[in-house]
């Protein structure tokens, strides 16, 4: 590249970090120059919130330099990089909703007059900065909690410039607007822009990224694997730039086409609050991968199926059967069963024995003297098919490690013979050696004539575990990809480039 | 790894157990140093029954405490069926059993009020139950003129007062008593009982409860239930033992809840045992008797019970570091 660069605003090198002796962050180098829109994009746990936290004060790099304005800082605390000129609008929104836009702009330094809050001045100054970003017709007296999430966004991204801030750091912005609102969002940015700051802009959504930044880094498991010029840059090139492994082959053998039966669940026009225009069918024997973006709707699917956040609209049918799927407890009895994602908050009592663990779904469903033996036993037997490690069954199941937990787990359900399965993220936080465990009786539910429907937001599970996949984006089935589809189709569906799926 | 077989079972079993029975052994140890003959069967049968009433709302809050919920409203439960009981009753012998009913089903419907108002109005249980005590309270005022009306038969007060006389070895068995072992037995049952595990896993962690098919509202009404019934039969034996009064109850809904925390049942839910919770209300009584013995004032009753509720919390979070 020749001709004169304007110095970088914000320069990272070699930014490392760990967590409970698990890299986050490996040799991270990244600079944003002054008015630069500059885009970090990345698979999920890829380190990009992880990144955005370092640089904006709420974690501490454990190696490397950050070069803010041309003098190298340490933040301690968001305070202090907020004190510096690096503003932040997080995922969440941070404000207060009973008080009003000014009130919240100026939270903690309140202009004073005679040591009393000057509102006047308070008021006037927000509407200044409010139609500096074009924001003008935004009464600053009006409280907060009225506002749609787009103009709180506003009040945010004021509140930093109320700041001084000359670098924003937006993660996931668009990630709770409507479609109109994405617009102003772009709007507004391209605004701060023309003021010279800079702007770090995570995103998943590729048409964002192509649409507002000037360069993009590509982030993979912590490293920043490049930095590309937007303007040379294709869809598919990031795409590959952000997947970029090796599938191994420890998966199980899928499904032969003899081995399918009929037609287990069908879901016609499901919707919800998260979901929109749902329609699937989930056959006997086969394993049904979804995958999909955090907050895309892969879970709520799992979670509207077993009727824990229930379809509102749309019909489903389980054998053939017209079902109204209104509770867990009426899942359960329809014959389907749910491995949730957070094993700690929704999978496990953690104060109770293993044994009471297990037992949990059928004394709740199947309760009373007859056949308790039977009940107990036969989770008795599954438990030590599982090979569970465990210093007996009354132990206490918080001691366990997951992969153990998630047998317990496994067992309670199996217990109760489900002909459905919908496991989301059935390997999360769990070792390598139970991992391949899992899957092996994943597959092998599936060959007694299961139907299993799996939820994974790691593409080598999603990919060698599933005989079909759907891939869902915004709330809605993005497409559906046959066995043999690859990582690049999956992301592709996911993020959204508008491309013909394979298959 | 097959598990291991259940030989330490028996350790993971005492293990919440432990700690209440060696408070309890030493504070006897010190009560028979004082009153040597304390333990001579007499004088225990008759500490036993005394204690009755405690150790039955202690069980009863077992219950409601381990769903994660607490009961505030039991002392003025047993207030307002001792001042039922005697207006209904108004010294009519024949009137006992019928009335003994009628209680029960009181009890049950305060039980399933404040059950119902906690899960289903989604009110926080500790208000929803001071809500319970202060209408109460109010409504055994109004209904009564600000005085007790009538009186208890004797009949009624049998089971309260009286007892099996002349039984070899242990002298006199007050019916309390057996009234109290036969509702032990019945809680002991219960908390081993499908019902009884739901419910720990209900306080323990409701989401994973719900998503196992658990009606997490409808196992916390039962346990509301069940905290009115054990308050309706400790009414009766307050009744029988003590007669009629307003101050029947008062601050018996403190005493059952150190009980059930000092017997190692959490705050919070999700963890004790009915036995803790009854042996967490002896050892109370047994304190409050040697208090008695050793002359400290009964005015310290309350500044014990806070500090031993305040005491027994802490050293919990130390043993059960966040889950």
């Amino acid at each position: 590249m020749s001709g004169l660069l304007p110095s970088p605003l914000l320069a990272l090198r070699g930014i490392g970090k760990s967590f409970l002796g698990v890299r986050v962050l490996d040799g991270v180098d990244l600079q944003v120059r002054p008015g630069e829109v500059h885009a970090v994009v990345g698979e999920n746990g890829a380190g990009k919130s992880t990144l955005m936290k370092v640089v904006s004060g709420v974690h501490q790099p454990d190696e490397g330099t950050i070069e803010f304005a041309g003098a190298p800082r340490t933040f301690r605390s968001p305070r202090e990089a907020q004190q510096a000129g690096i503003g932040t609008v997080y995922q969440e929104l941070t404000l207060l909703p009973e008080r009003t836009v000014a009130e919240n702009v100026w939270l903690g330094r309140e202009p004073l007059r005679r040591g009393l809050v000057d509102r006047r001045a308070m008021l006037g100054r927000t509407a200044e900065l409010l139609a500096s970003v074009g924001e003008g017709s935004l009464p600053p007296d009006t409280r907060v909690g009225r506002l749609g999430v787009a103009q709180q966004q506003v009040v945010e991204i004021v509140k930093a410039l109320a700041l001084d801030a000359r670098l924003l750091i937006m993660d996931e912005p668009t990630a709770a607007l409507a479609d109109h609102e994405v617009g102003q969002l772009y709007a507004l940015v391209r605004r701060l822009q023309e003021h010279g700051m800079g702007v770090l802009y995570v995103s998943h959504r590729l048409k964002e990224v192509f649409a507002l930044s000037s360069r993009i880094t590509v982030l993979k498991d912590g490293r920043a694997v490049t930095t590309l010029d937007t303007a040379d840059t294709s869809a598919d090139q990031l795409v590959r730039h952000m997947v970029g492994r090796e599938l191994s082959s420890y998966y199980p053998d899928p499904a032969q086409p003899q081995e399918l039966g009929p037609v287990r669940l069908t879901v016609r026009g499901g919707g919800n609050r998260k979901l929109r225009g749902i329609d699937l069918r989930l056959r006997a024997g086969e394993v049904l991968g979804v995958g999909g973006l955090q907050g895309s709707g892969r879970s709520a699917l799992a979670r509207a199926l077993f009727g824990a956040a229930p379809f509102s609209t749309g019909q489903v049918t389980v054998d053939g059967a017209p079902v109204r799927l209104r509770s867990p407890r009426a899942a359960i009895r329809a014959g389907i069963a749910y491995v949730s994602e957070d094993r700690k908050g929704e999978g496990i009592v953690a104060g109770q024995s293993v044994l009471d663990n297990a037992l949990l779904a059928g004394r709740a469903v199947r309760p009373g003297r007859l056949g308790r033996g039977a009940r107990t036993a036969r989770v008795r037997e599954l438990l030590a098919a599982f090979e569970l490690r465990a210093a007996g069954e009354n132990q206490e199941i918080r001691f366990l490690s997951g992969g153990n937990q998630q047998k317990v787990v496994l067992a309670r359900w199996l217990a109760l013979a489900p002909r459905i399965l919908l496991f989301d993220e059935p390997t999360r936080g769990i070792d390598v050696g139970a991992k391949s465990a899992i899957h092996d009786l994943v597959r092998r539910l599936a060959r007694d004539g299961a139907a299993v429907l799996m939820v994974s937001s790691e593409l080598p599970e999603l990919l060698g575990m599933s005989d079909r996949i759907i891939v869902m984006r915004d709330g809605r089935i993005a497409g559906e990809l046959a066995a043999g589809a690859t990582e690049e189709d999956v992301v592709a569906l996911a993020v959204g480039t508008e491309r013909e799926a394979a298959g | 790894m097959r598990i291991a077989r259940p030989l330490r079972l028996l350790r993971f079993r005492s293990g919440g157990l432990a700690p209440i029975i060696v408070i309890l052994a030493v504070l006897l140890v010190l009560l028979t140093a004082r009153q040597p003959d304390f333990l001579s069967p007499p004088s225990l049968m008759s500490f036993l029954g005394r204690s009755a009433p405690v150790v039955l709302l202690a069980a009863g809050q077992y219950f409601v405490i381990v769903s994660g919920e607490l009961d505030l409203s039991v002392g003025s439960l047993v207030t307002a069926q001792v001042v039922i009981a005697a207006r209904l009753i108004d010294g009519d012998p024949s009137a006992g059993w019928p009335v003994v009913v009628l209680l029960l089903a009181f009890g049950v419907a305060v039980g399933l009020v404040n059950g119902l108002v906690t899960t289903r109005l989604r009110v926080p249980s500790f208000i929803t139950t001071l809500g319970m005590f202060l209408i109460l309270v109010g409504a055994v005022y109004l209904w009564s003129d600000g005085a007790p009306k009538g009186g208890l038969s004797e009949e009624f007060r049998l089971l309260g007062r009286s007892a099996f006389e002349d039984v070899p070895a242990l002298g006199r068995i007050p019916y309390a008593l057996l009234l109290l072992l036969a509702a032990a037995a019945l809680a002991l049952v219960l908390t081993r009982s499908d019902f009884g595990r739901t419910l720990v896993a209900v306080g323990g962690n409701p989401r994973t409860a719900e998503l196992s098919g658990v009606r997490v509202w409808r196992a916390k009404t039962l346990a509301f239930v069940l905290s009115g019934l054990a308050a309706t039969l400790a009414a009766v034996l307050i009744g029988g033992y003590s007669g009629v009064s307003f101050q029947a109850g008062a601050g018996l809904e403190f005493g059952a809840i150190t009980a059930a925390v000092l017997g190692g049942v959490a705050l919070g839910g999700g963890r004790g045992s009915a036995v803790g919770a009854m042996l967490g209300a002896l050892t109370l009584e047994t304190l409050f008797t040697l208090m008695n013995f050793y002359g400290v004032s009964g005015a310290l009753k309350p500044t014990v019970q806070g500090a031993i509720i305040l005491i027994a919390v802490a050293a919990a979070s130390f043993r059960f570091p966040s889950r």
